[in-house]
């Protein structure tokens, strides 16, 4: 028990290495983040925008979500070989699929009256997009984004067990160097770097949520739309 | 605990003249064909128990937790919280915590209990959420007929659960399919065991994707299983959709 406790003491004695590790962390993890916003927000809201591709959304979404880490970063360093480009490709690969249904799920499901009635306003179609699903859809698209940016700071670490850089990974599995006490007070760094990512999103969540959409959504429970009930699959 | 230190041994990657093993360039079969009774085979038993056990474990707390709050109410923040900060903690770091325990070790039950931990948050939101769906009116109709509350729970309010309780069971299974193979870091065994072998091996490209693959094919595989037997459990779901 001793060594466990004395993780929090181990963190203050080694700060210049925490932030070090901590920097490298978050660097890894922003690249993946970013990739992956960057390949799944435009494809989501665009088969969301025009209703289609909702079978495929959730089965990507499925697979994704079953898709071992591990496993995935075993397969790229095959392709690819060792290294931090391919921890990378793989957080991607698993982030991508919770953001892209996320996105896909918040703009589908936009209610169509609303949509309708500004067609009827004369709104074009990209107006349509970004001055009414877009604003009404961001608490989703947003869940989504902080699903995966929690699950991509929790991953980093296992690149350490895989020949590159694992951020605080690097002393997690470390133990014959760092001891016991090292490898808690990362592994604590990692459970508050998590947390904080999440309450972060959630700040984003709330900020980005239109003023009228306020108090109607539980932010503790909107989290992903893909995680919830499987009697609602295929039917989008 | 340093694994990646043998970069500088002596490639040999036991394929003898097999020149497809030797030069590692890509997918060899025949080096899947030798090792699958004594390497992938055994791996992929090692890692069915391993889930099964984490599973059926995490199952049992978690459900008994969920009827418990069900009845009272205020016994779900303190289990959310509890759980959800088990969760948080990061695989291989709960792992080596684990470890520093003197009572447990490199062994199954470690990584069992690590396993199991990482179970309870879903499925407990899950079977609860479940519980909590069923409408008033149905609960009441069913107390009108003179049900007890025992039967209510178990002839209404279970079966009426049932999709949100193996939503859990699927997010959870897949979760513990992934966390197994990082556990091979601790206990020798599982998927990640010939994935680990293979990284230091220099590595070893066959047996990376052979391995890799058969883990995913095993969370795919356990996904879908669930989703069938759901299926049957839940008949009049489907009547209803079609």
């Amino acid at each position: 028990m001793k060594p466990v406790l004395n993780g929090f003491p181990w963190i203050t004695d080694n700060l210049s290495l925490v932030f070090d590790k901590t920097g490298v962390h978050l660097l890894i993890a922003v690249l993946a983040l970013m990739i992956s916003i960057v390949i799944a927000v435009p494809v989501g809201v665009w088969l969301g925008h025009v209703h289609r591709g909702g079978f495929a959304a959730i089965n990507v979404s499925n697979v994704g979500r079953a898709l071992p880490s591990l496993a995935v970063i075993a397969i790229l360093i095959g392709v690819i070989g060792l290294g931090r480009n391919t921890l990378i490709v793989a957080l991607v690969v698993l982030a991508v699929p919770v953001i892209l249904t996320n996105a896909y799920v918040a703009i589908d499901t936009v209610d169509r009256d609303v949509v309708d009635a500004a067609r009827g306003m004369g709104l074009r179609e990209r107006q349509i997009l970004t001055h009414v699903e877009l604003p009404l859809s961001l608490p989703l698209l947003f869940a989504g984004i902080r699903t995966a940016a929690v699950f991509v700071v929790a991953t980093v670490p296992l690149g350490a067990l895989t020949g590159t850089d694992g951020g605080l990974g690097d002393i997690i599995a470390n133990q014959a160097s760092y001891r016991l006490e090292g490898v808690v007070g990362a592994a604590i760094c990692v459970a508050v770097l998590a947390l904080l990512v999440d309450g972060l999103f959630a700040a984003i969540q709330r900020a980005v949520t239109p003023r009228g959409l306020r108090g109607q959504i539980d932010f503790a429970a909107v989290q992903t739309a893909a995680a919830g009930n499987p009697q609602e699959e295929g039917t989008p | 605990m340093n694994l990646i230190v043998a970069q500088t041994v002596i490639p040999d990657f036991g394929g003898g003249e097999n020149s497809c093993v030797r030069q590692n360039k890509g997918f060899c079969w025949n080096w899947v064909q030798d090792n699958w009774s004594d390497v992938l085979w055994p791996a992929v038993k090692q890692h069915v128990a391993l889930t099964a056990i984490a599973v059926v474990i995490g199952f049992v707390i978690a459900f008994a937790l969920a009827l418990l709050a069900h009845r009272r109410r205020r016994l779900e923040a303190p289990t959310t919280v509890i759980t959800g900060v088990l969760y948080t903690i990061p695989s291989l770091a709960l792992f080596q915590i684990l470890v520093g325990f003197s009572f447990l070790g490199l062994n199954r039950l470690t990584v069992e209990i690590a396993l199991v931990s990482y179970t309870l948050l879903i499925l407990f939101r899950n079977t609860l959420a479940g519980l909590r769906s069923v409408p008033t009116e149905v609960r009441e109709a069913a107390e009108g007929m003179g049900l007890t509350r025992r039967q209510v729970l178990m002839k209404v309010e279970l079966p009426l659960a049932l999709p949100a309780v193996f939503a859990g069971l699927r997010v959870a299974t897949v979760t513990v399919i992934s966390l197994a193979t990082v556990a091979a870091f601790i206990d020798d065994e599982g998927l990640g065991s010939p994935i680990f072998r293979a990284i230091q091996s220099n590595v070893f490209k066959t047996e990376l994707f052979a391995a890799g693959g058969l883990a995913v094919a095993l969370a795919l595989f356990a996904d879908g299983a669930l989703v069938l037997i759901q299926r049957l459990l839940t008949p009049w779901a489907r009547r209803q959709r079609a």
